[in-house]
C-alpha cells in the first residue's frame, strides 16, 4: 500500500487577498484581482494592468533586518507558509521535513532595482545582500529557516508550471517516504518595469484584461503572489488528528518537445491521462478541472481540445475553469494560488468561474463556468499547467478520506 | 568635520544595532552593540555610500582587513584615514 498524502494546511497571499480564505472567497464571488499597475516607470510601458497587491507594506510584516533580506517574492512566500503551518498546528518540524517552492523569476525586483542603479544611474556600489536576495532558492531557504526544517528542500523552476512541478515533487517525497511533511506551493513578483517589458516583447499580454475562453480574449496578465500548502502523510496527520483539506491522490508531468512558446495538445493529452492514472481515477471520477486557461488563443484553445481528448463524452460533464481571469497569471506561482480552487470544489462544492466571460468561443465550447461560480459535488479534481518551453504538470486531488 | 564623521557612524551602526546613537559607546565592539556580520556588511555599505568612499574590507577574513572594525572608535578613526586620502 503506497503512503498516502493529504492537505492540513493553506496559505496565500494574492492579488485576491491576504490569505487562502480571502483568496478562495473571492473566487467564489468571481473578483477580480486585476488594477492598473503602479510601479516606477510604468508610463513607460504598453501594458499596464496587472493582479498586483495592492496596500501591501513590508514593514507591517518584517523587520528592517528580514526586509534587507528578502526580495518581494520571498516576502509572499514566507507569509504564505506561516499561515499554512499556523493552520496545520504543527510546531518545529526537522529533518523529516522539507520545503519544495516554485517560482519563475525569483527575486526579479531586486535584479530590476540594482541593474537600473549600476546601469542606469551609473552606480559603482550595490548594497551588500543583491545576492542572497535575488537567488531563486531564496524563499525556501528562509522557510526553512523559520520553521526548523532540515529535510529535503529546494527550488524549482519551469516557468508557468514551476508551482504544480514543485508540488508534485513533494508530493512524491512524502509518497517515496523521504519525507512526512513537506512545506510547498510557489512564489512569484514580477511586477517591476523590466519584468513586464520582457513579456511585453512576447507580444502576449492584454492590455485591457484577461478574458480566457471568451472569443475576444486578447492575451494574458501578469498577476504576483504566493501559495504554500502543508502536505502531509495521511497517518501522520491522522495520528496527530489534523484538520485534512484533501487528498493529493496524482501527478503526471510531460514535455512538448516541441516548440519553445507554442503550446501542444500531445503533450498536455499525455499529462492530463498519465495523472488520472497515478491517482487511480477514472475520467468520470472528474468534476473539476482548474484550466491553465491563460487568455491567449493558443493556449485556450489547445488546452480545451487536450481535455476533449481525454474525456470525451464526459468533457461536457465536467466544468472547466480558468481563475486567471481574476487573479491573473502568477507565472512561478500561479499552480499554487490555483490549487485553491480545487480545494475549495472538494470542500464546499463551490466551482470558481471564469469571469470577463464575454463572447463563446465556439472552440471553447464546454462549460467553462463562465462569469458566476456553480455549485456542485465534485469527489476529484484536476489542476492543469503548461509551461512556455513545453513543460507540463498536472495534479490530482481528491476529497479527504 | 570630525564631529560629522563621527556622528555619522554612529548613527549607522545604531540603525544596524537597534539601538539609538545616544546608547553607541565609542569603545564598544560591533559584538558588543549585537551587529552579527551581516549587520557589519550592511554596515560597511552605508558608509561607502554616505562618505563616497571604497572601504578595504572583505567579508571573509573580517578580523585581518586593512580597514580596523575591532571598535566604534577604530571604525571612525579608518574611515577619517579614507577620507584624508581621498583628499
Amino acid at each position: 500500500m503506497p503512503r498516502r498524502v493529504v492537505i492540513t494546511g493553506m496559505g496565500a497571499v494574492s492579488p485576491l487577498g491576504m490569505s487562502a480564505t480571502e483568496t478562495m472567497n473571492a473566487m467564489a464571488a468571481g473578483r477580480s484581482g486585476i488594477s492598473r499597475l503602479e510601479f516606477r516607470d510604468v508610463e513607460r510601458l504598453q501594458i499596464r494592468i496587472g493582479g498586483q497587491i495592492k496596500g501591501y507594506d513590508e514593514s507591517h510584516h518584517f523587520t528592517r533586518q528580514e526586509i534587507a533580506l528578502c526580495d518581494r517574492f520571498t516576502q509572499f512566500a514566507i507569509l504564505a507558509a506561516r499561515e499554512a503551518v499556523l493552520q496545520s498546528g504543527l510546531g518545529p518540524m526537522g529533518q523529516r521535513s522539507g520545503v519544495v517552492l516554485g517560482t519563475s523569476g525569483g527575486g526579479l525586483q531586486t535584479q530590476d532595482e540594482n541593474f537600473r542603479k549600476v546601469y542606469e544611474e551609473g552606480k559603482n556600489r550595490v548594497h551588500p545582500f543583491v545576492v542572497p536576495r535575488l537567488m531563486n532558492n531564496s524563499a525556501a531557504s528562509h522557510i526553512s529557516m523559520i520553521h526548523g526544517i532540515t529535510g529535503p528542500s529546494y527550488t524549482v523552476s519551469t516557468a508557468c508550471a514551476s508551482s504544480n512541478h514543485a508540488m508534485g515533487q513533494a508530493f512524491h517525497l512524502i509518497r517515496g517516504g523521504m519525507s512526512d511533511v513537506m512545506l510547498t506551493g510557489g512564489s512569484e513578483s514580477m511586477l517591476c518595469f523590466g519584468g513586464i517589458k520582457a513579456w511585453e516583447g512576447l507580444r502576449v499580454m492584454s492590455k485591457d484584461g484577461c478574458r480566457p475562453f471568451s472569443k475576444n480574449r486578447n492575451g494574458m496578465v501578469q498577476g504576483e503572489g504566493a501559495a504554500v500548502f502543508v502536505f502531509e502523510e495521511l497517518e501522520h496527520a491522522r495520528a496527530r488528528g489534523a484538520d485534512i483539506f484533501a487528498e493529493v491522490s496524482g501527478f503526471a508531468m510531460s514535455a512538448d518537445a516541441s516548440d519553445i512558446v507554442m503550446p501542444n495538445t500531445d503533450g498536455a493529452v499525455q499529462a492530463i491521462s498519465a495523472a488520472l492514472d497515478d491517482a487511480g481515477l477514472n475520467p468520470e471520477d472528474i468534476g473539476y478541472i482548474n484550466a491553465h486557461g491563460t487568455g491567449t488563443t493558443a493556449n485556450d484553445r489547445s488546452e480545451i481540445n487536450a481535455v476533449k481528448r481525454v474525456f470525451g463524452k464526459h468533457a461536457a460533464a465536467l466544468r472547466i475553469s480558468s481563475t486567471k481571469s481574476m487573479h491573473a497569471h502568477l507565472i512561478g506561482g500561479t499552480g499554487a494560488v490555483e490549487l485553491l480552487a480545487c480545494i475549495m470544489a472538494l470542500r464546499e462544492g463551490i466551482i470558481a468561474p471564469t469571469i470577463n466571460y464575454e463572447e463563446p468561443d465556439p472552440d471553447c465550447d464546454l462549460n467553462v463556468v463562465p462569469n458566476e461560480a456553480q455549485q456542485a459535488e465534485v469527489k476529484a479534481t484536476l489542476s492543469n499547467a503548461f509551461a512556455f518551453g513545453g513543460l507540463n504538470a498536472v495534479m490530482a486531488l481528491r476529497k479527504a478520506p | 568635520m570630525a564631529d560629522f564623521v563621527s556622528e555619522k557612524i554612529v548613527s549607522i551602526i545604531a540603525e544596524q544595532a537597534m539601538l539609538q546613537p545616544h546608547e553607541v559607546e565609542k569603545d564598544a565592539t560591533l559584538e558588543s552593540l549585537g551587529v552579527d556580520s551581516l549587520g557589519l556588511v550592511e554596515a560597511v555599505f552605508a558608509i561607502e555610500e554616505t562618505f563616497d568612499i571604497q572601504v578595504p574590507f572583505n567579508a571573509n577574513e573580517p578580523g585581518s582587513n586593512a580597514f580596523d572594525i575591532s571598535s566604534v572608535q577604530s571604525i571612525i578613526k579608518a574611515v577619517e584615514k579614507l577620507l584624508a586620502e581621498a583628499g
